[in-house]
């Protein structure tokens, strides 16, 4: 009860101090009004960009493996080790499918950029896959018109086509494009189904695909120089690391390598791009976190310094509060809670910035950026932090005066 | 026996010198005296009266307020007595400037935890036998001089003290003004307060029953006022 009162009366003091010098004390807080801003809005931008990479990379699958020629993740020259690797063919993939234990689906894949035609429409460098009816399960595609590729069109290497949305879309804009047949790199195929739409993974726009029987696109767009990406749906995302022993295990029978050989193809997964994700977010959040801190810095001397001019300004009215029964703990508590004050405006003013900023950010530019309750308790750390930190000195200075020296001070 | 003081000494030291304020001091007031304290500059009556308030401690002799010894209590302990047994009245009256009248009058409350609701009505009352009772939203600046004295008597009083400690109360005010001032100590001494007054002029000391003379740090001479007792 007692430091209820103390506290209230040390906030009106507080209240009444600021707003009689109101230019100095918005002055005062620019330092933390900007470290609060740049700390905030980074850390905005950087969740921003953590829910798209999480809303992104989903698309790839938890439980999904992918045998690859190369790693997804190369560091530094070593696409040239990675080249002189042996193509991963399909028969490689057909073994795989036979061997493993653990895979629900196998569904090889191989890419190629052809331009797709009907009469007059075209769309450039659309991307070719062909692949098996198990794509269907490893890679979540789902056609909303007709259907997918089936077991018999890929035995038969059928020259049939699934488009992209966008692809239907473009070729198609005023009539139904199933059953219809579009040139494809000067080949006919026949549009069997549509995808539905699927936007964007990492700037490729996944409307722009187009799917055909893996045989069918071997005979057309050559065999010998491609390798086959392999994609594994494992049974349940836990066996994860048990299907990459087993497919590792697999691939270097199939590949022949003696006992201390090198492997001669990547599993990839989803967790590689999120590590490599994590690590260049680290870099970018001890940026932030390092300018911010030391605006904060300043910020705090800032407040530091102007506490010891109002500590030297208001000597007269701490001797008479002393004079009349004020205790050290009370004086301290005043001017902490002033110091506090003076933080809490600047962290008020950098919050609504940095909400401005993110906003305008979010609006225009790509850059998500979203600022959420969290705020408010950083908003508090900082706060508290920094106003008893820099506010102790001061308060401090002020709570041992001499009630007789202060009461002489002119 | 209200305060007993018992061979006080005061030394400061000034760099390396070291310098007697007081040099034995032995007196003692009872409850409800109105005593004033004199003497030229440098005589020791401002420390006497730093003493005497609880602002300072003396360096030798012992000081008891209420029987209590507060010679060597702590800071803290010294802020604590001079809330409750003593309220000052300075010549310039140290008045907070941004606080209104009634909210000075307060303060004295606020350092002791009283709740607001009674903070404000015990500095309604004590404002109103100060005859401020219709200034009570003024601040310091828009009061006249005498009116300012008046807000620091009433907050010298809010806390019923056991003294009242006034340092040449009338020392910035005009002789009229200066006078009804010395009025409202006359009428706080009969209706049963405690008054150390520290002055130089004589004619304000003569208000008093007793006037102390201090000469080097010592009591020259301490007898009753001509006209009282």
């Amino acid at each position: 009860m007692k430091l209820l009162i103390y506290v209230w009366e040390g906030v009106k003091i507080a209240y009444e101090a600021l707003r009689s010098y109101k230019l100095r004390s918005v002055l005062t807080t620019l330092g933390i009004v900007i470290g609060v801003t740049t700390v905030i809005t980074i850390v905005a931008l950087i969740q921003g960009l953590n829910k798209a990479f999480t809303s992104q990379i989903s698309a790839l699958g938890s439980d999904i493996l992918y045998i690859d020629k190369f790693p997804w993740m190369m560091e530094g020259n070593t696409f040239w080790v990675y080249r002189n690797r042996k193509n991963i063919t399909l028969r490689d993939a057909e073994r795989v499918a036979e061997l493993s234990t653990l895979a629900e689906a196998v569904a090889p894949t191989l890419m190629t950029r052809r331009p797709i035609k009907y009469q007059e429409n075209q769309v450039e460098g659309a991307i070719i896959v062909g692949t098996t009816e198990l794509y269907l399960v490893t890679s979540n595609v789902v056609p909303e018109f007709g259907r997918f590729l089936t077991a018999n069109d890929v035995s038969h290497h059928r020259p049939v086509v699934v488009l992209g949305s966008e692809v239907a879309e473009k070729l198609f804009p005023h009539s139904d494009p199933l059953g219809k047949r579009v040139t494809i790199g000067g080949y006919k195929f026949r549009v069997i189904g549509i995808q539905e739409k699927r936007g964007s993974f990492f700037g490729n726009n996944l409307d722009t695909y187009a799917y055909l029987p893996i045989g069918a696109f071997q005979a057309r767009f050559g065999a010998q120089f491609r390798s086959v990406e392999i994609e594994i749906k494992v049974q349940s995302p836990e066996l994860l690391d048990e299907a990459e022993l087993e497919l590792t295990g697999i691939m270097r029978r199939i590949r022949g390598l003696s006992g201390n050989a090198e492997n001669d193809f990547a599993i990839n997964k989803q967790d590689m791009l999120q590590d490599t994700y994590q690590r260049l977010t680290g870099t970018l959040w001890a940026v932030a976190i390092g300018v911010g801190a030391i605006s904060l810095l300043v910020g705090g001397i800032g407040i530091m310094n102007i506490l010891l001019v109002s500590v030297t300004e208001r000597t007269r009215e701490i001797g008479i509060r002393k004079a009349i029964g004020a205790q050290r703990s009370d004086i301290l508590l005043q001017f902490l809670i002033e110091s506090m004050m003076i933080c809490a405006l600047g962290v008020f003013i950098g919050i609504a910035l940095a909400v401005a900023l993110a906003k305008g950010i979010a609006a225009a530019t790509p850059l998500p950026a979203s600022i959420t309750w969290w705020v408010a308790f950083l908003g508090l750390g900082f706060v508290v932090t920094i106003g008893l930190f820099f506010g102790i000195y001061p308060a401090g200075k002020a709570a041992r005066l001499n009630p007789i020296e202060a009461l002489r001070y002119e | 026996m209200l305060i007993q003081l018992q061979d006080i000494s005061k030394n400061y030291q000034i760099g390396t010198v070291s310098v007697t304020a007081l040099k034995s001091i032995h007196m003692t007031i009872e409850r409800n005296e109105y005593v004033a304290i004199m003497g030229p500059s440098g005589s020791g009556k401002s420390t006497l009266m730093n003493i005497l308030g609880c602002l300072d401690t003396p360096s030798g002799g012992s000081y008891l307020l209420n029987n209590t010894n507060v010679s060597d209590m702590n800071d803290d302990q010294l802020a604590e007595i001079r809330n409750r047994e003593i309220g000052f009245v300075f010549q310039t009256f140290n008045l907070l400037p941004r606080a209104n009248a009634l909210h000075n009058v307060e303060l004295p409350l606020i350092y002791n935890g009283t709740p607001a609701s009674k903070r404000r009505s015990q500095a309604m009352e004590a404002l109103e036998k100060v005859g401020l009772g219709d200034r009570v939203h003024h601040k310091p600046s828009e009061l006249s001089g005498g009116q300012r004295q008046r807000v620091a008597i009433a907050r010298a009083l809010v806390n019923n003290p056991s003294i009242i400690l006034a340092d040449e109360p009338t020392g910035n005010l005009d002789s009229k003004t200066g006078d009804e001032i010395m009025e409202i100590f006359e009428t706080l001494h009969e209706a049963g307060n405690t008054i150390i007054l520290v002055t130089h002029e004589e004619y304000i000391a003569e208000h008093s029953d007793r006037i102390v003379r201090l000469r080097d740090g010592l009591i020259e001479r301490d007898e009753a006022t001509n006209g009282h007792v």
